[in-house]
């Protein structure tokens, strides 16, 4: 698996359990169905859940405060429901690490950013043939948004809207 | 008309090399074919029977001069000196090569125009009614919301993989010209009845495709800056919601009909009042500067009658056909929206040479403010034009071709691109409308029949409107052979209907007949007045199939 985020690979902190243990020095990442034993045995540690894509967001809103990640699992690339889910996720005030686990591919990295995904981890083949800079590429190939949630920065229409002020500064000087 | 600001222009250009990198990688391997194909489906790029397909955006179907001659030029250059107006108001290419594909797309560029989302899972080009602004019967136009959609939808991150295509159609007038109620979502600008403030109707989960449905209300009424924060909950509810294990029941009005219209209000009602509107709302400054560029043009001031068209007519009986039948009503006096009929008699419906795109981009720019329109029945309309130039226009237009007098006649047919280039089809469509439009080539007989509409699709995804035609005509394959289903009785506008079966399928060469023994009855038995679809709803199917019985026992 590779794991990257905006910067690039990165190692990843979390690990699933193997045979119901915690592996040394990653902290748990557990199904759904999972959770409430797990958070009950952690004590505090931070914890991370790996969820289907079809999750409700009611569902994990209880426990935003507990979590330190969430990983969307996106079983095709072209199933965009995890987009949706990131973002309601967010809005309803997620702020702990958003991942997103499946074969996305290069091209879909800045969506997955500007959905509110911090990480992508990708399968082993997929990695193969679109190493990281490949990623790093596509998340720079487009710079300009229509929509305020973008992961870039600031959308076209805020760019407008500083061009008028702009434009309206320099009219006032030139008076 | 919309012109891009630099911000506009940087994106289009950026998507460009966007495209040219996918393209290079898929050669390189580093992207599989199944990760290509969506890729090149969202900039309008589909495999077809012979050869690669570009399909260009061509939003709320405006188009200037400038960008007629150079989509006039594409086709010379790469393709073969034609291009086909589609039912969404877009423009196709049937022979480019992939490898020109960056090239054109730069071309496009460098005239304000992209192929970005005209296919592939996600919100498609934006339709408009094609007489927006003109029309006497309008509100408002149209063309602001429908390019303020284009933006918001272009690129969206959280919406380019939805479980299916996804079209918007925008009217703002009393007749519904942009068949609203076959769209995933149709907007209806209106005025609220209480507080007369203007905003929209919004309609969800009308579709044609093999399993047609009725576009139902979804809101009442929703405050004009309301539009973006609640498409985005329409959206999001259908993206988390709608089915993903069958494309076939992919589409939002299978989610509506499955969950029904109120239970996918109420979570549409729910997302709406959990969005964060503050940020999606819309920008009434941004809104009035986009609406800025679809102010009325500098009309002169002229009487209501034309007494040179007048006098022209008296003298010249196809000139009087023409204007009788290819003029519309337009909201300025003294000016008329002039429809440019692609049907000419035995050419494939929708078709237009790099010839025709010059003529039409020459007269667009002499006599219509520098403005045509593609309309869903794939035809070209020239919006302001003095009555006084009908003449002339007219006068090049019999030269070149396009002078059909046929707008809304039962020639004025629809069709697909069927079997002779769609991968999908099942049977021809082409030679089906052309067959037809030679049997009741006879304008006389047109004009006795009057308003009729022949939708012609070859396969069930229904391209070709089959469903909302007058008469509908779908093309199957059956035992290896091509067989035509004739439904009756469809209607796209304000009475919206879904065609009945006549009966069982035909075989081409027999659906001219066919449909001659259905009008045989119209004909018959129609009262003072009566047009077709009347006569067909005070009558009902059973006349008609009766009449059609004749044909189908003869083949059986």
């Amino acid at each position: 698996m590779l794991l990257l985020d905006r910067h690039g690979r990165k190692d990843d902190s979390f690990a699933q359990l193997e045979n119901g243990k915690k592996i040394a020095g990653k902290a748990p990442l557990v199904p759904l169905a999972a959770l409430e034993a797990q958070l009950a045995a952690q004590g505090g540690a931070p914890l991370g859940v790996l969820v289907e894509n079809n999750v409700r967001t009611a569902e994990l809103e209880p426990y935003f405060g507990k979590l330190a990640l969430i990983a969307i699992r996106f079983p095709s690339a072209t199933d965009g429901r995890g987009f949706s889910l990131a973002r309601q996720l967010r809005e309803r005030g997620f702020i702990g690490v958003l991942r997103a686990s499946g074969p996305l591919f290069s091209d879909q990295f800045p969506q997955a950013l500007a959905c509110g995904f911090d990480e992508v981890e990708i399968p082993d083949a997929n990695a193969a043939r679109q190493p990281v800079e490949q990623w790093l590429a596509a998340r720079d190939r487009i710079t300009l948004a229509y929509q305020h949630e973008n992961g870039l920065g600031e959308s076209i229409l805020e760019l407008r809207r500083a061009r008028t002020l702009e434009k309206n500064l320099t009219g006032a000087k030139n008076v | 008309m919309y012109r891009y600001d630099e911000f506009d222009e940087r994106l289009v250009r950026e998507r460009v090399a966007q495209f040219a990198s996918q393209v290079e990688r898929r050669v390189a391997g580093a992207l599989t074919e199944e990760e290509f194909r969506p890729l090149r489906l969202k900039n309008g790029l589909y495999l077809q029977l012979h050869a690669y397909m570009l399909r260009i955006a061509v939003p709320y179907g405006t188009l200037h001069a400038r960008q007629l001659r150079q989509l006039a030029h594409i086709a010379d250059v790469y393709d073969r000196g034609y291009g086909h107006f589609t039912t969404r108001q877009n423009l196709q290419f049937n022979w480019p090569k992939l490898k020109d594909v960056p090239a054109i797309l730069g071309l496009l560029a460098d005239v304000e125009m992209h192929c970005i989302q005209s296919s592939g899972n996600c919100i498609r080009n934006v339709t408009a009614d094609h007489f927006s602004g003109v029309a006497h019967d309008e509100l408002e136009d149209p063309r602001p919301v429908a390019e303020l959609l284009r933006q918001w939808s272009s690129l969206h991150p959280e919406f380019e993989w939805l479980g299916r295509k996804f079209k918007i159609a925008v009217t703002g007038a009393a007749q519904d010209r942009a068949v609203l109620k076959s769209h995933d979502v149709g907007v209806r600008i209106l005025r609220d009845p209480t507080t007369q403030q203007v905003g929209y109707q919004i309609l969800v989960g009308g579709g044609l495709g093999r399993t047609p449905m009725v576009g139902r209300i979804l809101r009442e009424f929703l405050p004009r800056e309301k539009l973006l924060s609640y498409l985005e909950a329409v959206l999001r509810v259908y993206n988390l919601e709608g089915r993903r294990d069958n494309k076939y029941k992919a589409r939002i009005k299978i989610l509506v009909h499955e969950i029904g219209i109120d239970a996918i209000r109420a979570k549409v009602e729910a997302e709406f009042a959990a969005i964060d509107s503050g940020r999606t709302d819309v920008d009434a400054q941004e809104f009035a500067r986009i609406a800025a560029f679809f102010a009325p043009p500098a009309y002169e001031s002229l009487p209501d009658v034309s007494r040179k068209l007048e006098q022209a007519q008296a003298s010249d009986e196809e000139l009087a056909h023409f204007v009788e039948h290819n003029l519309f009503r337009h909201k300025q006096r003294g000016y008329t929206a002039l429809t440019i009929s692609l049907k000419p008699v035995g050419q494939a419906p929708g078709d237009a040479t790099s010839h025709q795109m010059r003529v039409i981009a020459d007269l667009a720019e002499k006599y219509s403010f520098d403005e045509a329109r593609v309309s869903h029945a794939q035809n070209i309309v020239l919006p302001h034009v003095r009555l006084d130039d009908v003449p002339e226009i007219f006068a090049v237009l019999r030269a070149e071709g396009l002078g059909t007098p046929n707008v809304g006649l039962l020639t004025d047919i629809l069709a697909c691109p069927g079997l002779d280039y769609c991968a999908l089809a099942t049977a021809r469509s082409i030679p089906v409308a052309q067959a037809l439009a030679e049997h009741f080539a006879d304008p006389a007989k047109q004009k006795e029949i009057g308003d009729f509409s022949i939708k012609i699709s070859g396969c069930i995804n229904a391209c070709g409107h089959h469903h909302v035609g007058n008469i509908g005509i779908l093309g199957l394959e059956k035992k290896g052979a091509e067989s035509y289903q004739i439904t009756i009785g469809g209607d796209p506008g304000e009475n919206y209907a879904l065609g009945e079966l006549l009966g069982p399928g035909l075989p081409a060469e027999l659906v001219p007949e066919a449909v001659d023994r259905v009008v045989a009855v119209y004909l018959a038995r129609r009262e003072p007045g009566e047009s077709f679809i009347e006569a067909y709803r005070r009558l009902g199917l059973a006349p008609f199939k009766a009449a059609f019985k004749e044909i189908a026992d003869a083949v059986a």
